[in-house]
């Protein structure tokens, strides 16, 4: 197997067929006088013509179907083909070196395109290969030998190459493309964003791995775990044969789903937002049909590391999560270390209780210092998009204020250094001790949302420690007190009019759909991959089923009976 | 002369889609239109120049435009910052 980086999902299973470019070499000779200087300046411009109008006349070439992504990489190489410092660039070879056109545009390119790859920009280095393009393009016509190749391909072709340029993935004839894998490129490459829009299943960057497949191997090429296999045995293609049809159906399933509003069918609408950890996860967010961040956990920004990060480093891990946010709200919960979750660098002595310790909030209302850096890296991001903030494991009214009052104090030095900030970014609370559930009346009238994490919330209530075998069994998010508790922070939530959601398991687990949205939830917060099946849920029930679900759930008295009911009315 | 500063909120920065609508808009105005960042200044002309700037999603850039159409010229880039780029 050859691992390389997966840049369009999807299963392809093909015979390879190998392309190759032949390099363009110099040719070493020298004008000889001005009237030749002259000359090859302008078969230079010559050549740059003939290159933009036969990129024009792909781009009015109907039968192509292009794409608009692809469209405006066309653009953006006629932009680099007429670049005036390209030219300046190669004029001043021509004129001052005495190079023939072709050379002085190969030695050009060739310092470009070390330039470009030398950067530390992962989307800068992929530039590199658009540079080369448009130089081999020029060449082209400097020199009649090199040939472009427009093929047509045979049935269920997998393209291998060293590279794939943007005009290759443009012009050449895909109908009968399953796939690619190239042993350079990155994800930002503009082959990987053209197989992307055209549904191509791709893999770049596998490295000299390929050099081992000759024309026609058999090839099962994996675009999303980014995996290749050369001549597979049959029960290999059997596996791969199979996962490419359940990709198919799913991914069918999804994109029908992923534009349908989650509204039910008595037209309550309801919020779909993921849980996410990192900026990276915000792609597979809106591919799901997610609506925003109801969770955005801060943990990994301050683990696998030696130090607590600074304020700028919080700032550019939030600033970057907001940029992507496409103006959908972004809860950040404050950091939730302690318990189970601890930092090597911060040295906590161990506890008999953990869960039951000094942990998240209790530890920011003690080490000030630390609460109020990633408050003020949150604020400063908040200029980028809606970004919320939510304090975890808030046990009594005392904790909000105090942690109000330090966000103030972060607020306050931002004013002092003129560091612009959203002055009313809302404020929101984790409800998952008992205590705070109980007290879910007086908490609402200090925040701006609730969020109800089930996991906690279910252990502290039952006094389960879920980690326990020996009584995990015990573990129920369906024990009747603590339904009662998530049904009364639903409920007076509503009352004080702030918002609710959920972001624990309980949001996506599919049998629990109909009875939250019955108690009056309607924003759930979950994994991004839950999203479809729960919007499933939703759009195809009516808020009275589920008013009428709540009704008889509330009046059971053991867990047995509920699920047993829920089990019955989902199916 | 005019002058003004952006922070770059298209999270990608300044890539290559939006500078070849920069420089698409840049070829409407008389005016000499250059973009500066930190030291750097150069020419609204080049894919070349405009990309090995590495302009990233949260830099402030400065916009300097001198000519006789500047002020209309200004307020197409200004569009062009606020409102067009997000959508690049």
């Amino acid at each position: 197997m050859i691992k390389g980086i997966g840049v369009s999902a999807g299963i392809a299973i093909g015979k390879a067929y190998i392309i190759k470019k032949s390099e363009a070499a110099l040719t070493g000779f020298l004008l000889k006088n001005d009237a030749e200087v002259l000359a090859d300046i302008a078969r230079f411009d010559k050549a740059v013509g003939i290159a933009i109008n036969e990129i024009e006349n792909i781009k009015q070439n109907t039968s192509l179907a292009l794409t608009d992504d692809a469209i405006s990489i066309l653009e953006t190489q006629i932009e680099f083909l007429s670049d005036p410092q390209l030219r300046d660039d190669v004029v001043e070879k021509i004129t001052t070196a005495k190079r023939n056109a072709s050379d002085a545009l190969i030695e050009v390119t060739a310092a470009n395109v070390h330039l470009f790859e030398s950067m530390e920009d992962e989307y800068l280095r992929a530039r590199a290969i658009d540079i080369q393009d448009i130089s081999n393009r020029i060449l082209k016509y400097l020199n009649k030998s090199e040939q472009g190749h427009k093929q047509a391909f045979e049935p269920d072709t997998i393209i291998i190459a060293e590279d794939i340029s943007p005009s290759d993935t443009i012009t050449m004839d895909i109908k009968h493309v399953n796939g690619f894998a190239t042993q350079a490129g990155s994800k930002t490459s503009h082959a990987a964003i053209i197989a992307r829009s055209k549904g191509i299943p791709a893999i770049v960057g596998c490295g000299d791995g390929l050099t081992a497949i000759k024309n026609g191997d058999v090839i099962i090429l994996d675009g999303a775990a980014g995996s290749l296999f050369i001549s597979p045995d049959k029960q290999l293609t059997d596996d791969y044969t199979q996962k490419r049809t359940e990709y198919i159906a799913r991914s069918n399933k999804l994109k029908q789903l992923k534009e349908v509003p989650a509204v039910t069918t008595d037209g309550t609408a309801v919020k779909l937002l993921a849980n996410i950890s990192s900026a990276v996860d915000m792609d597979d967010v809106f591919d799901n049909g997610g609506e925003g961040v109801g969770l955005l956990r801060t943990e990994l920004l301050f683990m696998n590391r030696d130090s607590f990060p600074t304020e700028d480093e919080q700032f550019e891990f939030y600033r970057d999560i907001a940029l992507r946010s496409m103006g959908k709200s972004i809860i950040v919960r404050t950091i939730d270390i302690g318990g189970d979750k601890q930092l090597s660098y911060f040295g906590l002595p161990a506890e008999q209780n953990p869960f039951l310790g000094y942990r998240a909030i209790r530890i920011c209302l003690d080490r000030t210092d630390l609460f109020v850096t990633q408050l003020k890296a949150i604020l400063r991001a908040s200029v980028f998009g809606d970004l919320k903030i939510m304090f975890p494991m808030i046990s009594n009214v005392q904790e909000v204020r105090a942690a109000k009052i330090i966000l103030e104090q972060a607020k306050n030095e931002l004013l002092q250094d003129n560091i612009s900030f959203k002055a009313n970014i809302e404020v929101g609370i984790m409800i998952e001790i008992p205590s705070a559930a109980i007290t879910a009346d007086i908490l609402a009238k200090e925040v701006d949302f609730f969020s109800i994490g089930t996991n906690d919330l279910c252990q502290y209530t039952l006094a389960v420690d879920r980690m326990n075998e020996k009584i995990s069994h015990l573990y129920d998010p369906f024990n009747p007190a603590v339904l009662r508790l998530i049904n009364y922070v639903i409920d007076q939530a509503r009352r004080h009019k702030i918002h609710v959601s959920m972001c624990g398991e309980m949001a996506s687990d599919p049998m629990a759909t109909l009875l939250l949205l019955g108690m009056g939830l309607t924003e759930f917060s979950m994994n991004a991959a839950a999203i479809p099946e729960i919007k499933q849920s939703i759009i195809h029930t009516y808020v009275s089923t589920a008013k009428d679900i709540y009704n008889k759930v509330m009046a059971m008295g053991s867990s047995q009976n509920i699920i047993r009911f829920l089990q019955e009315v989902t199916t | 002369m005019i002058t003004k500063d952006y922070i770059i909120t298209a999270p990608q920065g300044l890539h290559a889609r939006p500078a070849t609508t920069l420089i698409r808009l840049a070829k409407n105005y008389t005016s000499a239109i250059s973009l500066k960042k930190g030291d750097i200044t150069v020419r609204l002309n080049s894919m070349l120049n405009i990309l090995s700037l590495t302009i990233k999603g949260g830099d402030t850039i400065s916009i300097i435009i001198e000519g006789e159409d500047e002020t209309t010229a200004a307020e197409a880039v200004d569009l062009f910052f606020t409102e067009q780029l997000k959508g690049l």
